[in-house]
């Protein structure tokens, strides 16, 4: 499982950026020149070809949740070393630099909110913190994520950002998938309502896990999405790859995807489908 | 089975090749060879401890890699009984890449599911290297239903390099499929074992993986990447696999260490591909006894069990 910042560069879409400093931005993919504050006014979205640009989890949080009403749970929760990885850097060395850049100590914020008046758990993966890689802590977070809302009788939702499983901490990586989906498996029983957003880009590891089971599935437009990275599928197929492959419109297109809605709507679109799928009729 | 061995192996070859021509001299001869027969097997049999119980972690891929490495195929002529093969999704077609079927294990009944790379340069593109698509996975979890329905333990062999990564398996929703096997098998109410034969690639593994019972051959490994796809991301070069390997910690001792499968089976001397039909009897055996522990358990226990096996698996601090 790999990440998405070290396989896309070139094919498909661009690599996702943050979002630098100053004044005048230009969009990755139309090169357009962008005033900030109309940027930040467009929730990060380019006014002149609609790519929606990388946005880190507090910048999410604010677009889908109602007014001071998020109660961040779990922030404490911190990697360890469990395999004593080392590669260029050590593993922990890894995750502090993540730590320092993203002020977060993990690459998902989760806690409770409100989302037009209806109370939800809500998990945000952050793609800054080491590509929004899937590791022990992320996975206890989705694990503690989904049990709150079994407790409180709430729907989850949870908005995707991530290139796949962290290598780093190995096996014990790849059961986090595991993990995830068998406690996603008990709050099916129980009838509650689990939505996912996926972002770009939602790959490997995640999108073989929780990503895809949601009871209904949101994209974002043009993400990349999908299971293998481009780069090993051409390298595998020896072949070209077709336009628009494994982005958004494509999963739609072959059923995986229930709906595309820009960053503006997102939470009009959630509202809408917990009033239908949560709220007593 | 073709003379293939691994670099380190050349010495065990060559000694074993000594052994079969003392063995052929001795039928036609009248003097007793015996004693130096006996003493040269002897020797065999300790160089081969020596140099097993010596394996670095990538030598050891290299052995879950070995092309005279027993594949499901061969477990289920030499381990399931009367075994009837069942094929498709009922959706798309067949996977070849993955063998289903009912047959006996001993005294018990199950539901079989086994990935099979194939064997031979033919066998091996009829089974696509053992590497599914998202119908493969869709016939396992259509197999495992049926295994629910008819109150069927089902035994799943791991051996994969891998989800297959083109492009029909995107569209028709790899991911989607891997995650909603998962998804699934934690709610059978039927017993699950799990046993790792060979390579436990990344997803392309848990996508039929989730079990009661992880078992794991010696000279196996699992991993959340092929040490090969770890280099060329973390080193940027595949060349390094042996490195990425090492750093991984993806064999069987290391995952017992991590508290992340059962138990290890070991192999007879020298590795499964020595002596094929020992190290398939022990996985007979093994998985008989776990069945037997399993069959009484009320479902609703057996998968809270199961769920909560994953439910501790991970380290994190917390302050
Ligand atoms: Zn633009």
């Amino acid at each position: 499982m790999a990440w998405f910042n070290k396989i896309a560069k070139g094919i498909q879409q661009q690599k996702p950026k943050e979002i630098p400093d100053g004044l005048w931005l230009k969009c990755e993919s139309c090169q357009e020149i962008i005033y900030r504050k109309e940027l930040e006014k467009k929730l990060w979205v380019c006014p002149n070809c609609g790519f929606h640009i990388k946005i880190d989890a507090s910048r999410y949080l604010q677009i889908l949740s109602d007014e001071n009403s998020f109660q961040e749970k779990d922030a404490l929760l911190r990697s360890t070393d469990p395999l004593n990885f080392s590669d260029s850097k050590s593993y922990p060395e890894r995750v502090k630099e993540a730590v320092k850049k993203t002020g977060l100590n993990s690459a998902l914020l989760s806690g409770t909110c409100t989302i037009s008046g209806i109370r939800v758990s809500l998990a945000i993966m952050d793609f800054r913190f080491i590509g929004g890689s899937m590791g022990s802590v992320v996975g206890e977070k989705v694990a503690r994520a989904i049990e709150r809302a079994i407790e409180l009788k709430i729907p989850l939702l949870i908005v995707c950002a991530s290139g796949g499983a962290r290598m780093q901490e190995g096996i014990l990586s790849l059961m986090q998938m595991a993990k995830t989906s068998a406690l996603l498996s008990i709050l099916s029983e129980k009838k509650l309502p689990y939505l996912t957003i996926l972002t770009n880009p939602t790959t490997a590891g995640v999108m073989a896990s929780y990503a895809s089971l949601g009871d209904v599935i949101i994209a974002e437009p043009k993400a990349l999405l999908g299971f293998a990275g481009p780069r090993v599928i051409k390298q595998t197929i020896g072949k070209e790859l077709p336009e628009n492959f494994q982005t958004s419109e494509f999963f739609r297109e072959h059923g995986f995807i229930d709906i595309i809605a820009e960053r503006k709507n997102l939470k009009v679109v959630v509202s809408q489908l917990l009033k239908y799928l949560y709220l007593p009729k | 089975m073709g003379e293939y061995f691994l670099a380190f192996e050349k010495p065990l070859y060559e000694l074993r090749q000594k052994v079969q021509e003392l063995r052929e001299q001795q039928a036609l001869s009248a003097l007793d060879l015996s004693r130096e027969l006996n003493s040269l097997e002897e020797k065999l049999k300790n160089m081969q401890r020596k140099v097993y119980s010596n394996l670095s972690r990538w030598e050891r891929v290299q052995v879950a890699r070995h092309p005279n490495r027993p594949t499901s195929l061969e477990y289920i002529k030499n381990m399931v009984e009367n075994f009837v093969e069942l094929s498709g999704d009922r959706n798309f077609r067949d996977d070849k890449a993955v063998i289903t079927g009912l047959g006996m294990i001993g005294t018990h009944k199950v539901a079989f599911i086994g990935q099979e790379k194939g064997k031979g340069t033919n066998d091996k593109i009829f089974r696509n290297f053992g590497m599914m698509h998202p119908e493969g996975y869709r016939k396992a979890l259509r197999v495992m239903h049926l295994a629910q329905k008819f109150g069927l333990p089902i035994v799943i062999l791991i051996d994969t390099p891998g989800a297959y990564p083109g492009i029909g398996a995107e569209e028709r929703g790899q991911a989607e499929a891997i995650a909603r096997n998962q998804f699934e098998m934690a709610q059978l109410k039927t017993p699950i074992v799990i046993v790792i034969i060979g390579e436990g690639a990344s997803g392309g593994a848990l996508g039929i993986g989730l079990g009661d019972v992880i078992l794991m051959l010696e000279n196996s490994w699992y991993s959340v990447i092929s040490p090969e796809g770890c280099a060329a991301i973390l080193w940027r070069d595949r060349g390094e696999a042996p490195k990425a390997a090492q750093a991984l910690r993806l064999c069987a001792t290391d995952l017992m260490e991590l508290k992340m499968i059962d138990r290890i089976l070991p192999e007879p001397p020298g590795g499964a591909h020595w002596d094929p039909i020992t190290a398939i009897n022990t996985v007979k055996i093994e998985i008989s006894n776990e069945l037997d522990k399993l069959k009484n358990i009320p479902y609703p226990q057996l998968i809270q069990a199961r769920i909560n096996k994953y439910r501790v698996m991970g380290a994190w601090e917390e302050n």
